[in-house]
């Protein structure tokens, strides 16, 4: 079972891998520097008290996202 | 030999700021870079044959792009400096992207070598590092150091003099960026190089790959250096076309990719291998678990946040109160030594108290940046900030602002230096920008002896509730103006918040010790100064000019005279101990008296007097148009100034009862002056010290708007609580 979801949708605990990073500009450029990159394993870590920022764990480290910033990212769940 | 200059470079939490303790000890320089509010560090050691060398701690950063002022202070100094050799330290639990970096600088040539730092955590994980093999696949030299214990120094120092002398010249690595973009690459360095574009300061490829990636800072110096950039604009735009036809990204992704393709390659070619779990990450996950529960976590940050405040202002107290005495008891000496007159006047209160006005403030300080280190260091700082952002970003601000407005009198009785002074770990520019010049709008400690007379004057009976309603207001008002600021002066998008949640660690004191050190010293340097000149200019006009000779004869005759009565009844047999009591009072009396001449005489007087017509539409008499110019040296001075004002001669702002009943008494005086002042006082602007240490974070131009901004608000909103209550009560 493979599916395409945004990352906001994944479930928390979920794994899933990167299939596209559709921001440009700084937040482009930032998530992309973080190693958020299409091909990289990400788990959803977290969710903050009020459901957003989200914690991603990704190349043995933990990192935050707003969810407006983690809807430009695409994930592939399933199969991992 | 001539000296060594090392830049020590790295990713933010890589520990690069310890190694940086580590090799220089005691002996570093704290300054900023030119013009911005970037931290600048150096020392510079001896190691032998006489030689010597210099460690520059860059700022920690991810990339090398133009977004962030840290990260175009890392590249440009590097470009412009060129120091001999680059020590990048790695986090080698998070190696692949604190590699990335490292990609970066090899591709702009400079001599690199990389520390394998807390690799002590990395083994503890069971995770097995060849860092041999590392340094073979990336043709660079590789040491393993552990920055808290100091393993590993000696060999990367050594090794970093080495590079040092043997390799002079730069060797940018030419990583190969695909079918699309590396024939691009090819003919836009080809077309550098003839042009000679840029070239004395970076390698023609990196410009070439700069272009693609669309940075702004190369494109504005290749604009002014040579005709040719619109050529290679143009060029770069084409390729950012095929991009997207051919493969529906931007040539900024592709580029980012292959860096990390060539990363994971060559981890993945025997460098890292793993045996079991995460260990350590689990730890950290079971902690983030309790302190990021969603209904655990925020009463505990709650707990906390109150414990840096209690621990600050409660410990910080005993300190606080000696520096206080001791200033008092150096003002009373020089007052004993130092005839009557205008000298005395001038130590007394312009230099002693002004000095002491400064020095009132270490104690928080040190307290304040000790517990800020901790919880920086300690990995909890970014949790607090993960679980406050969205409330926050609601008023265009960001998670971290909670800490600098809770230190600044979120909790009433903070204090704003200390508050301004930790938004340097805010590392949003607008965000940041938005806290400094809100957070003087909260209930600092020394407003609250002013709130403190005024409650008990006229609302003795709700007086907790009204200084809870203070409190809210602040908080309220430093919210609503934020909102306000980043919706019209300070506008644009909200910085990303893509923020590294560092593992919990346990904090050296070594470390906590040096940057409580750093800041205190740095407040005392930059801010003593100024802040001194200031006070002897609020004394001087608060003094000058002096009362004219007939009326200061008038003055001392009146007191010579009753002197005489007292003498007289002293001498008599039948001293009565009630006569010179009242003779002696009425003496004090004369010299209040004079007191409130002189001040109403004095430059600061006259102008609270001018300001009277305007100031009377808050309800506001010169006497108290006095008070709050002298307010601005520092807000408990209104309450003493207030007191010379109404005669009483000198009121402590810790025992103001006689003032108190004095104002309740006064038919002038109402509740409703009462209410007016409290919300000019908390909201008029920031105090001396606040403003210079405002300066000192973003720039003076701000600073005066924040004075002036906040004058402006909260006479408005005085003006308002008063005329609204005239009509309807």
């Amino acid at each position: 079972m493979t599916g395409h979801l945004c990352l906001r949708r994944m479930p928390l605990k979920g794994k899933g891998r990167i299939v596209s990073v559709a921001a440009e500009g700084e937040l482009g450029r930032r998530i992309r520097d973080m190693g958020l990159v299409p091909g990289v394993e990400v788990e959803l870590t977290g969710r903050a008290p009020l459901k957003d920022p989200v914690a991603l764990r990704l190349r043995d480290f933990t990192l935050t996202l707003r969810n407006n910033e983690a809807d430009y990212i695409t994930v592939e769940m399933g199969g991992i | 030999m001539r000296q060594i200059a090392i830049a020590l470079a790295g990713n933010p939490n890589s520990g690069k700021t310890t190694m940086f303790n580590a090799l220089t000890g005691a002996r570093q320089r704290v300054g900023n870079y030119p013009g911005i509010t970037v931290e600048k560090k150096e020392g510079v050691l001896e190691i032998e044959d006489g030689k010597s060398v210099r460690v520059i701690d860059l700022p920690g950063t991810y990339s090398l792009t133009a977004y962030s002022q840290e990260e175009l202070v890392a590249r440009n100094f590097i470009v412009d400096q060129r120091p001999n050799v680059v020590v990048d330290i790695i986090n080698t639990g998070a190696l692949e992207r604190n590699l990335y970096l490292a990609v970066q600088f090899m591709e702009l040539g400079v001599p690199v070598i990389l520390a394998l730092n807390m690799i002590d955590e990395v083994r503890k994980r069971n995770i097995t590092i060849d860092s041999a093999r590392l340094a073979k696949l990336m043709n660079v030299p590789v040491i393993e150091t552990v920055a808290r214990t100091g393993a590993g120094k000696k060999e990367l120092l050594g090794k970093a003099v080495a590079v040092a002398e043997k390799q002079r010249e730069w060797r940018p690595l030419a990583l190969s960026y695909g079918p699309v973009l590396d024939p691009a690459l090819e003919e836009m360095s080809a077309l550098i190089e003839r042009e000679a574009l840029l070239t004395d300061r970076y390698p023609a490829r990196w410009v070439a790959l700069k272009y693609l990636e669309g940075d702004e800072e190369v494109q504005r110096l290749g604009r002014s250096a040579s005709p040719a950039a619109s050529k290679l604009e143009e060029l770069a735009a084409r390729v950012t076309g095929h991009c997207k036809t051919m493969l529906n990204t931007y040539p900024e992704a592709v580029i980012t990719d292959h860096r990390y393709q060539y990363i994971t390659s060559a981890l993945n070619n025997g460098v890292v291998t793993r045996e079991k779990a995460n260990e350590g990450i689990q730890a950290s996950d079971r902690l983030d678990r309790v302190l990021t529960h969603p209904y655990v976590g925020p009463p505990l940050m709650a707990l906390i946040l109150y414990t840096v405040y209690k621990i600050t202002f409660g410990l910080g107290k005993t300190p606080l109160t000696w520096v206080q005495d001791g200033f008092d008891a150096l003002g009373q000496f020089a007052g004993a030594v130092i005839p009557e007159g205008l000298l005395k006047s001038l130590v007394v209160s312009g230099v002693i108290h002004g000095v002491g006005g400064i020095m009132v403030f270490v104690p928080l300080i040190m307290i304040m940046f000790f517990l800020l280190s901790f919880l920086e260091d300690s990995g909890y700082m970014a949790r607090m900030a993960y679980m406050l952002d969205r409330v926050l970003r609601i008023f265009g601000l960001h998670g971290s602002s909670v800490m600098p407005y809770v230190v600044s009198g979120g909790i009433a009785g903070g204090c704003a230096v200390p508050g301004i002074m930790s938004t340097r770990t805010l590392r949003s520019p607008k965000e940041k920008l938005a806290t400094i010049l809100t957070s003087t709008l909260m209930a600092c400690g020394a407003k609250l002896p002013v709130f403190i007379l005024l409650v008990a004057a006229f609302f003795p009976d709700d007086s907790a509730m009204a200084m809870f309603l203070i409190t809210m207001l602040g908080w309220i008002m430093a919210l609503l103006v934020a909102k306000a600021l980043r919706s019209t002066i300070i506008k644009g998008p909200a910085t990303p918040f893509v923020m590294e949640l560092p593992p919990y660690r346990i904090p050296t004191l070594r470390s906590m010790c040096i940057h409580t050190w750093e800041k205190t010293s740095q407040y005392l340097r930059k801010a003593g100064t100024i802040i001194l000149a200031i006070s002897i200019l609020l004394w001087a006009a608060m003094t000058f000019p002096t009362l004219p000779g007939e009326t200061l004869q008038g003055f001392e005759a009146d007191k010579a005279a009753i002197e005489e009565r007292i003498a007289s009844h002293k001498a008599g047999s039948d001293s009565e101990s009630g006569e010179i009591k009242a003779l002696e009072e009425k003496a004090t009396g004369i010299e209040n008296e004079q007191a409130q001449a002189a001040l109403r005489h004095s430059l600061a007087g006259r102008f609270g007097i001018a300001l009277e017509p305007v100031s009377k539409l808050a309800g506001f008499d010169w006497r108290t148009n006095i008070a709050l110019i002298g307010g601005f040296a520092a807000k408990e001075v209104v309450v003493a100034t207030l007191g010379t004002a109404y005669s009483l001669g000198e009121v402590k702002s810790d025992e103001p009862e006689p003032l108190s009943e004095k104002l309740a008494s006064d038919p002038a005086w109402s509740p409703l002056v009462a209410a007016s002042l409290i919300v000019f006082v908390l909201l008029y602007s920031p105090c001396l010290v606040s403003v210079v240490t405002m300066a000192r974070e973003t720039s003076w131009k701000w600073a005066a708007f924040a004075m002036t901004f906040d004058t402006v608000m909260a006479f408005g909103l005085a003006v308002a609580v008063f005329q609204v209550g005239k009509t309807f009560l």
